[in-house]
């Protein structure tokens, strides 16, 4: 696997620490196939081994390697330099809507906290001692689930939300998707709990379905979907309760 | 510098209906404004309609009906969205919506001048 | 910064205004041929109760609509957050509401 002769990138690589940020400039060998996280691996180990950043698993399950490539929220170790390349740059800055520790990693408590805020948590119906439901695959309900099982947590929908951006406290389209997910899960219980955890000024009726969540999401899952199903099922209990009162 | 992640149809869409709205919200008072002086200052009201012979005003009274126009169909298609079993063509909606505007004020502007 | 009620009274607003909207668009272009004039808007509108119920309507919706529409927008663009926020939403909505009302007698009432 040779470089294709001299042919080299202009990758531009946001650095930050606690000091403040900056761009550095490396250049980088090309080769006909290389994923972007290679781009980042090779700078750490050929040019500068203090630069940050995530991977795990380097086949697209595990969510960690999620970074901005040319300004758009990819997942990296997927995404192959040929399709985001301009002309011969690269640029790669850290996740977008998420607090840098340094270089290219964020810190994603803010993300997995508000999945626990949006309750988007196993809520069990039963025990271990009792048997287990059995799950009829064509229930609609059950497509519902299943569309939005996949999620690998990367983030990359979050990072290109613009409403996200606009409102900090907004739940945000991963969030949303797991408790639309949860919600029409036959084995999960408190299903009120979540229509109201996504009811508040922080929930799914904050969305604007600009759908840049589905159109980035690299699992080709649709959170503005889900969001759309948690807005109509919201707005039904309102109905419900006026009917009880 | 991290550039928002933008230019594709529904996020065009979606800045479409909010600058539509905000313009038209901003628009209302002076519209409420100027039909109250029928009330008060008659004579007042003609001497303003009669800029709307300009064509300047025209063109403008022309945008205005295209934004009120992209806004209500652009509306009515996340309405849609979000009331209506979940339907695959948002871009072809979303660009009809538009096409539906342009000719609806298209007409306007026609009878206008 | 929309919570379930201010959604749905967002929502709400937008399908009362549906048909209104569209007959004030059609309004528009039929009226607009030949110019306008007080005179010509007064004749039409002037001690008319549908177009008194038309455009009364029409301004509590556009009220309530509008400022929903703007809270988010100052929210999420100037960052505005709280009881500013909410003052603002009912400052906004009341006074869309205070001069469309004026509009709307202006024209209907004889």
């Amino acid at each position: 696997m040779g470089s294709t002769d001299n042919m080299r990138l202009e990758v531009t690589v946001r650095r930050s620490d606690a000091d403040g940020g900056y761009d550095q400039i490396f250049k980088v060998p090309a080769y006909a196939h290389q994923t972007v996280l290679d781009v980042v691996s090779w700078i750490q180990q050929y040019s500068d081994p203090t630069l940050t950043y995530r991977f795990a698993c380097r086949v697209g399950m595990c969510g960690s390697c999620a970074m901005m490539v040319n300004g758009a929220p990819r997942w990296t170790c997927r995404t192959h330099v040929n399709k985001v390349l301009n002309g011969d740059r690269l640029h790669i800055a850290p996740l977008r809507n998420l607090p840098v520790v340094k270089d290219l990693v964020v810190d994603m408590d803010p993300f997995f906290d508000k999945w626990i805020a949006a309750e988007g948590l196993h809520h069990p119906t039963r025990t271990r001692h009792d048997p287990i439901v059995s799950i009829d695959p064509e229930n609609p309900q059950r497509g519902e689930a299943n569309a939005g099982i996949e999620c690998i947590n990367c983030s990359v929908c979050y990072a290109a939300c613009d409403t996200v951006a606009g409102n900090s406290d907004y739940l945000g389209p991963a969030a949303l998707l797991r408790a639309w997910t949860v919600f029409n899960d036959e084995k999960n219980a408190g299903k009120q709990d979540i229509l109201d955890a996504v009811s508040g000024s922080s929930g799914c009726h904050n969305c604007h379905s600009m759908g840049s969540c589905s159109h980035f999401c690299p699992n080709a899952l649709n959170p503005m979907t889900a969001i759309a199903g948690l807005k109509r099922e919201t707005a039904k209990t309102i109905f419900r309760r006026r009917k009880d009162a | 510098m991290i550039r928002p992640s933008r230019s594709h149809p529904l996020w065009l869409a979606f800045v479409l209906h909010r600058l539509s709205g905000l313009a038209l919200a901003l628009f209302l008072p002076a519209h409420f404004w100027l039909l109250s002086l029928a009330l008060t200052q008659p004579q007042r009201l003609d001497h303003m309609l009669s800029f709307a012979e300009s064509p300047v005003v025209k063109i403008a009274e022309f945008g205005l009906v295209f934004l009120l126009s992209v806004h209500i169909f652009g509306g009515l298609r996340l309405l849609a969205l979000e009331f209506l079993p979940w339907s695959n063509r948002q871009k072809s909606l979303a660009a009809g919506a538009i096409g539906i505007s342009l000719l609806l004020s298209g007409l306007f502007l026609l009878r206008a001048i | 910064m929309l919570d379930l009620r201010l959604y749905m009274a967002q929502r709400i607003s937008a399908m009362v205004m549906i048909p209104l909207v569209l007959g004030h668009i059609a309004v528009m272009i039929y009226a607009i041929q030949g110019g306008l004039s007080s005179a010509e808007i007064l004749s039409r509108t002037q001690g008319s109760a549908f177009w008194f119920l038309f455009y009364g309507v029409f301004v509590v919706a556009v009220s309530v609509h509008a400022a929903i529409g703007l809270r988010v927008i100052v929210h999420e663009w100037l960052g505005l957050r709280g009881i500013a926020l909410s003052l603002l939403t009912w400052t906004i909505c009341l006074v869309l509401f205070v001069m469309g009302a004026r509009a709307v007698m202006a024209v209907t009432l004889l």
